[in-house]
């Protein structure tokens, strides 16, 4: 796309009214289409989705400790795993990076006053709430009982629980995330400021453009998938109807199309965010800056190539699982490269343990721990033993949890300040982001130990030797609700009673820091220009130190 | 020149650079439908090719002439579509609406013709189900396909259509002016409708006639 110049409406300075004074009524809120507004729209809303799901699978937890129930029915145990997974996946993990800190934040640091299609970002929380609405009536009709997998025949044909309604609202909810990838994509395209040159972006701005690619090439084929699975539910069309020669195998392949690419969905904004944070408290230069974006591009186009490692089992024939596996084992490479490039940017930095350091370095090491357990299962012999067992619970919850969960927190955390312009209580912050690493180790070490024991999962009961590991993972949950709880209290009371930040406190570079806190409706009071690459904090070194004395006016890619 | 102003949308500095915009938006959402009619078209031919006997049955009961109707009717569609985007880029008012109510005319004229062969399919029992007349059994999968790929498409066209009428009359009504940023993405969109049909028409209508 052309280099251009972008004529912002306030070409010189002027006074800031900030995106929150913008007027304060709730129809001021609602049809809003500043992408900052949107950002907290998206944002309250996972938050509270979050919580429903995590009350599902407290409920499960709760009941696993006693090895044959205690309070459930086994329907009633499918319906809460069931509900957790589907909320969990498509209405927290998947729009939480992307459409709150994508939201607010990627316009910000391109330079740009808004995303390319305000009207169609606003449109995108509405069909999220729509989405949103056909899973609460779900709930309230009684719940699903699939699994958030949706594997016919049992859904197509058996299953007497409320699937269409479950299917429409992930359809829709989808077509959510449709919207947010155009949108970024479009806005990365044609927004980005003098000077910003496509390897002069921030990788957070590289994350979420990978991901609003996978975002678009992959959530179609999940749509057309649950489609075909409520045409033959409702009007009988035997897609997958195994008594015809249909073939519900092939299902498991287009479903899987979209929700392997899925997972990069939900990792791939989380390395972004760290990517941030780690470079601002080591004070350093992210360590090999094109090879992260390389890493990025990588993972993002690998990653549609190896849906079938969730097949092995499932009659594919050997040959594709031979593929399967050896490019499952590709997509570790640029994944480690990451991982030790950013090893390497801490190596000699100025390191500061404020949360969203804490919070980045939890999500390395469980990613790491999540990435290396992934290896085991790209590996054919040992996925067959280990298929359907706690063991892949557990991997695939310390990616998804373990890893964007403490990624999403340290950018909640790195951004708080710019976005509601107060400090959060630091010491608090620390303690929560050292008790959700606890509680999440405590929830899924003992699943990896008792899968690879042979404990399979969704089971409701199960022999009394794991029964000391239910337990320990119940009590992990349980300190991990902890952890996620304290921030609601923190951060709202910072909300009313924090200190003011000013512009910058972190002292970091970016052009999101450029700007006041909270920033003003366009973003910039000047237009941005850049020119510097990123992460230019070895001229600045601790400067965060001083900030108590005097803020530091931010010194970074603009000048 | 009249005034083009009031075509600016937000955060856009200038006409052109919204039309490359919205060009370039619509192109990624194309690409996230060609997928989603991709899961369509990839069921089909790997049912295909394990029933082709049954598959080359069942699609000789398909109404060849209905579809070769909807066939010329679709692709005039498009002609009209182009000039419709060409006379509002140079900003002729009346060429543009004119041809924007043609391109609508022939799209509603599609989706009549369609509910014509559905009322016939129907009459002749082509739903699978209690009763579907076919056989072998897998025919009742080409049948499944047929009603769902019709039907996702003629659905793609009535939003089409939609869309066609709601900026027909916001350039009626003057509340935008005639110019080609604001046709882009539709004329773009409504050529891709059309492009799903050319792969439907051989896939669904000459499949059984060789």
């Amino acid at each position: 796309m052309s280099e251009m110049t972008l004529q912002y409406a306030p070409t010189e300075e002027s006074v800031a009214t900030s995106y929150l004074d913008e007027g304060h009524t709730v129809l001021s809120w609602l049809l809003t289409t500043d992408h900052k507004r949107i950002a907290i729209l998206y944002a309250l809303s996972i938050t509270a989705f979050f919580f429903i799901g995590g009350v599902a699978i407290g409920l499960v937890r709760l009941e696993l400790i006693s090895p044959t129930g205690w309070f459930m029915t086994s329907d009633e145990y499918n319906r809460a795993f069931t509900i957790h997974g589907i909320i969990m996946v498509w209405f927290f993990l998947v729009p939480s990076i992307p459409a709150t800190m994508g939201n607010f934040v990627l316009p910000m640091m391109i330079g740009a006053p808004d995303v390319a299609f305000p009207r169609l970002n606003l449109l995108s929380w509405y069909l999220y709430l729509i989405g949103a609405s056909f899973t609460v009536y779900v709930l309230l009709s009684g719940g699903v009982d699939t699994g958030w997998t949706f594997y016919p025949p049992f859904s197509s044909t058996y299953s007497h629980s409320s699937v269409v309604p479950a299917a429409i609202g992930v359809f829709v909810v989808g077509f959510s995330s449709i919207a947010t990838g155009v949108n970024f994509m479009a806005t990365v395209h044609l927004l980005r400021a003098p000077g910003m040159t496509w390897f002069r972006l921030p990788l957070f701005a590289w994350s979420m453009y990978v991901v609003s690619m996978v975002m678009v090439l992959a959530t179609p084929v999940l749509a057309m998938s649950l489609l075909l699975i409520c045409a033959e539910r409702l009007f009988g069309l035997p897609i997958f109807d195994a008594s015809v020669g249909g073939d519900p195998v092939l299902f498991q392949h287009l479903f899987w199309f979209y929700s392997h690419p899925a997972v990069y969905i939900m990792i791939l904004p989380a390395m972004g965010v760290v990517s941030e944070v780690f470079a601002c408290f080591a004070r350093r230069r992210v360590f090999g800056y094109a090879f992260m974006v390389y890493a990025l591009l990588t993972i993002g186009v690998v990653g549609f190539m190896v849906w079938g490692h969730h097949m092995f089992v499932a009659g594919q024939s050997p040959l594709a699982n031979l593929i399967f596996s050896f490019l499952s084992f590709i997509v570790a490479v640029p994944s480690a490269i990451k991982v030790f490039n950013w090893t390497a940017t801490l190596y000699r930095g100025q390191i500061g343990f404020e949360a969203p350091m804490l919070y980045a370095l939890g999500f390395l090491g469980l990613f790491t721990i999540g990435g290396l357990t992934g290896l085991f299962l790209a590996s054919v012999p040992i996925d067959i033993a280990a298929t359907d067992s706690y063991f892949v619970v557990a991997h695939f919850h310390t990616i998804m949890v373990g890893g964007t969960v403490s990624a999403f927190m340290a950018g909640i955390h790195y951004w708080w300040p710019k976005v509601t312009g107060r400090r959060y209580h630091e010491f608090a912050a620390q303690l929560a982001a050292i008790a959700m690493f606890l509680g999440f180790n405590l929830t899924f070490i003992p699943q990896f130990i008792m899968g690879w024991l042979g404990m399979p999962r969704r089971y409701h009961f199960y022999p009394d030797v794991f029964q000391i590991w239910h337990v320990l993972s119940s009590g992990g949950a349980a300190m991990l609700a902890v952890a996620y709880l304290m921030p609601l209290g923190y951060l709202g009371w910072s909300l009313f009673n924090g200190d003011r930040a000013g512009d910058n406190p972190w002292g970091a570079t970016g052009l999101e820091w450029q700007t006041p806190s909270p920033p003003p409706k366009r973003n910039f009071l000047r237009p941005p220009q850049v020119t510097s690459a990123p992460y230019q904090y070895h001229d600045i070194g601790r400067a965060r130190e001083e900030v108590e004395q005097a803020p530091v006016e931010g010194r970074g890619d603009a000048r | 020149m009249t005034d083009l102003s009031g075509a600016l949308q937000e955060p856009w500095p200038d006409l052109r650079l919204q039309r490359e915009a919205v060009g370039l938006g619509m192109w990624f959402f194309l690409a996230s439908e060609v997928l989603f009619f991709a899961a369509l078209f990839c069921s089909y031919a790997i049912y295909r090719s394990f029933n082709a006997e049954a598959f080359r049955i069942a699609a000789a009961h398909t109404k060849i002439v209905y579809g070769s109707i909807n066939m010329v009717l679709l692709l005039t569609s498009s002609l009209t579509m182009t000039v419709a985007l060409r006379a509002a880029t140079i900003q002729l008012r009346r060429l543009t609406l004119l041809s924007l109510g043609a391109t609508a005319a022939l799209g509603v004229a599609f989706l009549v013709t369609k509910g014509l062969e559905y009322y016939a399919d129907i009459n002749e029992n082509l739903v699978p189900g209690p009763g579907f007349p076919l056989k072998p059994a897998a025919t009742a999968i080409f049948w499944g396909l047929y009603w769902i790929m019709t039907g996702v498409h003629a659905l793609h066209l009535t939003a089409g259509i939609g869309v066609v009428i709601a900026v027909m009359t916001l350039f009626w009504r003057g509340t935008i002016p005639v110019q080609g940023s604001t046709m882009e993405g539709v004329a773009i969109y409504w050529h891709f409708v059309d492009t799903v049909w050319i792969f439907l028409y051989p896939l669904i209508y000459l499949a059984g006639r060789s």
